[in-house]
């Protein structure tokens, strides 16, 4: 297909400049792929391509950094806020962030995860939560909803077998460390919107000192969920977000004098 | 008298004071008995008040071992320091380090196990450090002190073994080395590489933020495709062959004109060194062969001692037998090898080494 | 000249520092030295124990087996180490505690009764290095100059207020010492 030349005046949609030509490994209507363009948006429009250093998960965006054009590392499951840790402490003027998904960031790394917020790390997470395991075949994850069904709760999550479904934001919003935490979504072109806010926000936040924050975005994975992308993007408003409410849950400064 | 300016030091204490003067970038560890000290010492120091190091105590050994990942990833000098089992909660991130090639230090001042064992001295992770610990066919370059003046040379040697193969590098120490004082002179103060230094070295593998001029580096130990995967573990095999020709340190005490030669590492070694007294007093002709490298193992020296017609080797170790599968594997049949050892956490005397040598080997 | 010793009692007498200042002053009079110490739940409290090695050339092995000299400051060292003294060694003890008192006949044997004397002093912290001049005065290894340097350096700087007092509890403890047999 020959290139067209669109006028400036004309655009109104171009690809990010740090976005790689590398085929998306992920399902269509997979919420990870706007996730991914928002983040190289942001990184570019705060000039911070040349001081970003991504940490990819082990999950479905195990391969993140196929996709952006930054220095990447790949951290073991569950730790990439240990990881973020040293890169961070160690090179104080560079923009840390991590990728995760709800098996890594809420289950194997609950702990690493934890004790970064607590710690006041001066990093970024940014937490795709989907409910479902889905590099490996949609299992449950810490935070499948009740009733909701995957490989290993075939008959629908039961709290008396599998235990309760948990929300790491709110738990993670007590901790003084944690500064900026908020619950986003991509499911429609005005979340895409906020979202995107959000994790500039998050990034000037990190980059100005103010501690750690959380980015979770309430995603959907229409393969695990067996669905169509439209239909998930529904069933995702209809049954995640009363259990996931969108919006800022702590948005605080910390204390100069501490 | 004039004050002379030599240390009397802890091994753990003189760890410290080592990384600081190495220019070392930071510390991430977990604390555990019997090797706190590396971190109270680091601590009280406040190296970031002077060379600009950053400690941090982390929630476990396995946030530390994955904190030295995001630290290497970016070409910084990190270490940590543990003690067996959180050694053991550490082998996954050594076999990420590995598998990803970054450099960086670990020190194990072992403690007597399975499980959470006795805090006393042991030497039973010798497998853990020199076969792998962790999944996949990989190795740590392994240092085994014998004093507190190697505990401190080691850290220094274990960082530029680490960064010229970009591998981990780990000191194998226990707790008699790490508790034990001695006089100890310390390295000038080296001043710490800058960033810019820093990221110029590590330019063509680090992640430190990609700047325009090159292209994004990708620190990962992940393949999918086999074929790729298959070529860089032959790679790692070669850099394994490359250490194993070029990088074997030992110490050889008596093993001249020895009849019989101990085979015995780091405290053990230290002891075995008094047997040897202890035997020539008797006219016995013993020696001693130190591994100062574990990994990678001294076998070509072991195999020239059994060659020139050595009658017999003790592998003189504080576990169940360990080295000593090494020993044989060097020996290769020439002459008898047998093992003496002591566990939970007790050590041996160099009389009862000398009895176990006359028992095991002398008299038959 | 080779010193091998042992200093054994409870956690919290000043086993461990004792053994530091002679440790430092053989530093001081260029000899070689180990400093190998019991460590662990034991420091709490539990009996405590330090190996200290004087020698004018490299020590071999810092783990001893049998031991030049013991200084044994309560009942379960006294079992523990009595029988590792080598035959025309010397035995140090404090009577304070003790139910049953040395019984070799093959080494040398002397009492010192420092928790009495630091007791009356109302000065219990002087109790280590009162036993230290003991110690000395039997068994001069290191020169007295030596052990008020290694002294000085075993002790953090807050701590240096106190080494008058120390000294002069190292001399007195060369005064009260006594032979058994």
């Amino acid at each position: 297909m020959a290139e067209v030349e669109i006028k400036a005046e004309n655009r109104v949609y171009a690809k990010p400049r740090l976005m790689l030509d590398n085929t998306m490994h992920y399902c269509p209507g997979c919420s990870h792929g706007t996730v991914h363009k928002l983040i190289a948006e942001v990184i570019d429009e705060l000039g911070l391509a040349d001081r970003t250093i991504g940490i990819s998960p082990v999950g479905c965006s195990v391969f993140a950094y196929n996709y952006i054009d930054i220095d990447w590392m790949e951290a073991a499951h569950g730790r990439a806020l240990a990881v973020a840790t040293a890169a961070k402490r160690l090179n104080p003027d560079r923009m840390v962030f991590t990728y995760q998904g709800d098996g890594d960031l809420s289950a194997i790394g609950t702990a690493e995860s934890i004790h970064a917020a607590a710690r006041g790390e001066n990093v970024v997470a940014i937490y795709i939560n989907n409910a479902i395991y889905g590099m490996t075949g949609g299992q449950m994850a810490p935070t499948t909803l009740l009733g909701m069904k995957t490989a290993t709760t075939p008959y629908g999550r039961d709290p008396r077998l599998n235990g309760y479904p948990y929300k790491i934001a709110e738990m993670m919003a007590h901790l003084d460390g944690a500064t900026y935490i908020t619950r986003q979504s991509v499911h429609k072109p005005a979340n895409v919107r906020k979202c995107k806010a959000a994790i500039k926000k998050a990034f000037q936040h990190a980059m100005d000192g103010q501690g750690f924050s959380l980015v979770e975005v309430v995603s959907t994975c229409n393969s695990g969920w067996k669905l169509s992308p439209v239909a998930a993007n529904e069933w995702l408003e209809q049954h995640m977000l009363p259990y996931y409410p969108l919006g800022d849950i702590k948005d605080v400064k910390l204390d100069p004098t501490r | 008298m004039a004050e002379k300016e030599v240390k009397l030091m802890k091994g753990n204490e003189v760890i410290a004071h080592a990384a600081i003067r190495y220019g070392c970038d930071g510390y991430f560890g977990y604390p555990i008995t019997p090797q706190s000290e590396v971190m109270e010492t680091l601590m009280e120091l406040k190296p970031w008040e002077t060379t600009g190091m950053v400690v941090l105590q982390a929630e476990s050994e396995v946030s530390s071992i994955n904190m030295l990942y995001g630290g290497a990833a970016t070409g910084k000098r990190v270490m940590t320091s543990s003690s067996s089992p959180g050694i053991s909660l550490m082998s996954e991130g050594l076999s990420y380090l590995a598998g990803a090639e970054l450099p960086c230090l670990i020190i194990n001042c072992q403690r007597g196990g399975p499980g959470l064992g006795t805090i006393q001295p042991s030497q039973g992770d010798y497998f853990q450090a020199t076969k792998g610990g962790g999944h996949g066919d990989y190795h740590l370059i392994v240092l085994a002190p014998n004093s507190v003046q190697e505990m401190h040379d080691h850290v220094a040697e274990a960082f530029d073994l680490a960064f010229k193969y970009r591998n981990p590098a780990m000191i194998l120490a226990d707790g008699a080395i790490g508790q034990m004082m001695e006089k100890v002179v310390l390295a000038p103060q080296r001043p710490r590489k800058t960033d810019e230094e820093t990221r110029a070295e590590a330019r063509a593998w680090a992640a430190y933020g990609k700047p325009a001029d090159r292209e994004r580096n990708i620190v990962t130990s992940l393949e999918l495709q086999s074929e790729k995967m298959e070529i860089i573990n032959q790679r790692l095999q070669e850099k394994y062959r490359t250490m194993e020709e070029l990088e074997v340190r030992y110490e050889a005490i008596e093993c001249d004109d020895a009849e019989y030669v101990i085979v015995a590492f780091g405290s053990s070694a230290r002891i075995c060194s008094a047997t040897v007294e202890m035997a020539r007093a008797e006219g016995l002709r013993v020696g001693l062969l130190r591994p100062i490298t574990l990994y990678p193992f001294p076998k070509k020296q072991i195999a020239e001692l059994a060659a020139r017609g050595v009658k017999g080797f003790l592998s003189a170790e504080l576990n169940a037998g360990q080295m000593v599968e090494d020993v044989r594997l060097a020996v290769n049949g020439k002459a008898p090898v047998e093992h003496y050892g002591r566990q939970g956490g007790m050590l041996f005397n160099p009389d009862e080494v000398l009895a176990a040598l006359k028992e095991k080997l002398i008299k038959k | 000249m080779k010193e091998t010793l042992i200093i054994a009692g409870f956690g919290g007498q000043g086993v461990l520092s004792m053994g530091k200042i002679l440790a430092y002053s053989g530093v001081m009079q260029d000899y070689e030295v180990t400093w190998m110490p019991s460590y662990g739940p034991e420091m709490r409290g539990g009996t405590a124990n330090v190996t200290v090695i004087l020698s004018d050339r490299k020590i071999s092995s810092p783990i001893a087996h049998e031991f030049d000299t013991a200084i044994i400051l309560n009942q379960q060292s006294m079992e523990k180490f009595e029988p590792m003294v080598k035959p025309g060694g010397v035995l140090i003890y404090d009577t304070n505690g003790i139910t049953r008192h040395p019984v070799r006949t093959d080494i040398a044997v002397y009492s010192i009764d420092a928790t009495a004397e630091c007791a009356r002093m109302g000065q219990s912290k002087l109790f280590n290095t009162m036993i230290l001049g003991g110690y000395l005065k039997i068994c001069p290894v290191v020169a007295m100059e030596n052990v008020m340097i290694g002294l000085k350096k075993s002790l953090p700087e807050r701590a240096w207020k106190m080494l008058p007092a120390n000294e002069e509890a190292i001399r007195h403890g060369g005064e009260i010492i006594r032979k058994i047999r």
